[in-house]
């Protein structure tokens, strides 16, 4: 490290790179464009949306008037916007445990070392390259027409628990094939050794998984939920063309929510108030999903 | 027998059934790209009378769907947008972000870069849903820019920026020691030239990696591009597949021909780029 900081005073007395002002040419030279997107497009846009939530905006007139906190307790008492959350909560449980339950399996299954494996990997994969939309509708006409006729019964998606598990069912799908490779990494990072120590020492494959190779995956464990709950909690496209709220509104989700709020209602700051609630409910969960994983953390 | 072989042959057959049980996972998995192939040859009276035959009962083997799904959902203008929309943004991101990422490794210990640095970290916790408001209003309200396929494309950008240069970043930090760039400075190099010609070549794994990620989102984005193109002549393809799904819905063939083509061009892809996709996107997920 120190002969390295040294090497690096060399070229700075040879060259003059030290001066602030050839640190700031470098800078923009070379990140410019790229600090000046993500201000224009993440920065500036989140501090102007905190601004929003202070307005009555209705997208249309040129006057913003200022509110104050209004928004906010319009937002509290939406009660729509809540039993929507609480719906995003409900479906959010669902998939997540789904979602890992399924990926893990496959991953397991796809270790095994049995022939073929690869092809079956890169064939979970497949739902995960075909965007939200697209998948929405090819389910919709699953649900509506071929196990309608499979099953000889109405459709699942004409009822408001039906359209849930519809969601629920399609997410999972959507993403177990995502996470699986997500835990095929942690079981290929879990030594052999070690495993073999296991068996030695007495225990069956059931023990061996449970004691030693779950634990040592246990940082897969965190980014796959992790990744789960943030896209679960946010999820639009597939809401929108799998159920699109229907029926009677029953499974319009928050991310959905919002979106009407704002852009079919036209109110603007209370549907900026409403995603922001949505986002901090969001990194909460996130955030403390992750810190408890960590705390647990074992290494080999 | 001895206990070894008996050990193989009881590894043989629990693998044959975990075969057997795999296959069917496999099966439950392809099951709604066959309800759509099956389909896609059949009749809108076939389709309803039985979604699960192979071939149409009253009209038979047909064609017919794809061509005119293909001239009401305008795909070859929709494919077109989406091609240059996700090219132009993945080159785009790769460009800037590893550039940014070069000069923020480099100047670790400046203050400014670390302030960068962090708030970009950051930031990648912020969904969509916050922005998108703000972001209309912005880009279409007060500077009337939408409806552009360029302002898509910097929009894509600039919403991965962050998470290609951190990749990007670990990738330099790790990866590129500083005596090969002090050689090249010694050889004659600018800092310009060092990086293009020594820096970045070095980098290709993550920049395949960035970009399997990057092109796959944005070609399947479907809320920001609906939001910024509105024109129908600007639409990618999931926008086109809605737009043609809202009017279309009663004419089940159409859509069936729709939606298999709105997933023909990626899976294409897919079977040729199979193992890069794969590893890409695991790495880059173990990393992120």
């Amino acid at each position: 490290m120190k002969k390295t900081a040294k090497r690096q005073n060399w070229t700075d007395l040879f060259l003059k790179t030290n001066t602030l002002s050839y640190k700031i040419k470098q800078y923009l030279m070379f990140a410019g464009p790229g600090t000046a997107l993500f201000l224009c497009v993440v920065i500036v846009p989140f501090i102007y949306g905190l601004y929003l939530t202070f307005t009555s905006w209705d997208g249309v007139s040129k006057t913003k008037p200022f509110v104050g906190f209004e928004n906010f307790s319009a937002a509290f008492s939406d009660s729509a916007y809540w039993s929507a959350m609480l719906r995003t909560v409900i479906y959010s449980v669902f998939a997540v445990v789904l979602i890992n339950v399924v990926a893990f399996a496959l991953a397991y299954l796809v270790t095994l070392g049995i022939k073929g494996q690869n092809f079956f990997r890169s064939g979970f994969f497949v739902p995960n390259l075909i965007g939200g939309i697209v998948l929405g509708y090819v389910w919709k006409f699953v649900f509506n027409r071929a196990f309608v006729a499979i099953f000889n019964s109405t459709s699942l998606l004409s009822t408001p628990k039906g359209a849930m598990f519809c969601l629920i069912l399609a997410s999972v799908w959507q993403y177990a094939g995502y996470m699986m490779l997500i835990y095929v990494a942690g079981f290929m990072s879990v030594s052999k050794d070690v495993k073999e120590a296991a068996f030695i020492d007495g225990c069956t494959s059931g023990q061996a998984m449970m004691h030693v190779t779950i634990p040592l995956m246990r940082s897969s464990f965190v980014q796959c939920i992790f990744l789960s709950i943030t896209r679960c909690f946010v999820v639009y496209d597939v809401n929108l063309s799998l159920t699109k709220g229907e029926p009677f509104g029953s499974s319009v989700l928050a991310a959905m929510h919002v979106y009407n709020q704002a852009f079919t209602y036209k109110n603007y700051g209370l549907g900026q108030a409403e995603a922001l609630i949505l986002f901090i409910v969001c990194a909460v969960v996130g955030v403390t999903q992750v810190m408890i994983g960590k705390k647990g953390e074992v290494e080999a | 027998m001895t206990d070894n072989a008996k050990a193989a042959r009881k590894k043989k057959i629990a693998h044959a059934v975990m075969w057997i049980v795999l296959l069917a996972l496999f099966l439950c998995f392809i099951f709604p790209f066959l309800m759509v192939i099956i389909n896609v040859f059949k009749d809108k009276v076939d389709i309803i009378r039985d979604p699960l035959s192979v071939i149409g009962a009253t009209k038979g083997f047909i064609l017919t769907n794809f061509p005119k799904a293909m001239q009401k959902m305008n795909f070859w203008t929709a494919f077109t947008n989406s091609l240059i929309i996700t090219v132009c943004s993945t080159i785009l991101t790769i460009v800037v972000s590893s550039m940014a990422a070069f000069v923020i490794v480099r100047n670790g210990n400046w203050k400014f870069c670390t302030i960068i640095f962090s708030l970009m970290i950051a930031s990648m916790v912020i969904p969509f849903q916050v922005l998108m408001v703000p972001l209309v209003s912005v880009y279409g309200g007060t500077l009337g820019v939408l409806n552009h396929r360029l302002t898509l494309i910097l929009m894509h950008t600039g919403f991965s920026v962050s998470m290609a240069m951190f990749m990007f970043h670990g990738a330099i930090k790790t990866n590129i020691p500083l005596e090969l760039e002090e050689a090249a400075t010694i050889d004659g190099c600018n800092r310009w030239q060092t990086y293009w010609k020594i820096v970045f070549p070095l980098l290709k794994p993550t920049v395949a990696t960035v970009a399997i990620i990057n092109a796959m989102a944005y070609w399947n984005d479907y809320l920001l591009p609906s939001l910024v193109l509105t024109k129908k002549e600007l639409y990618t393809i999931p926008i086109a597949t809605q737009a043609f799904y809202g009017t279309y819905s009663t004419d089940i063939g159409l859509v069936m021909a729709a939606l298999l083509l709105a997933m023909l061009p990626i899976l294409i892809l897919y079977v040729f780029l199979q193992r890069y996709i794969v590893e890409g996107v695991t790495s880059g997920a173990v990393k992120g």
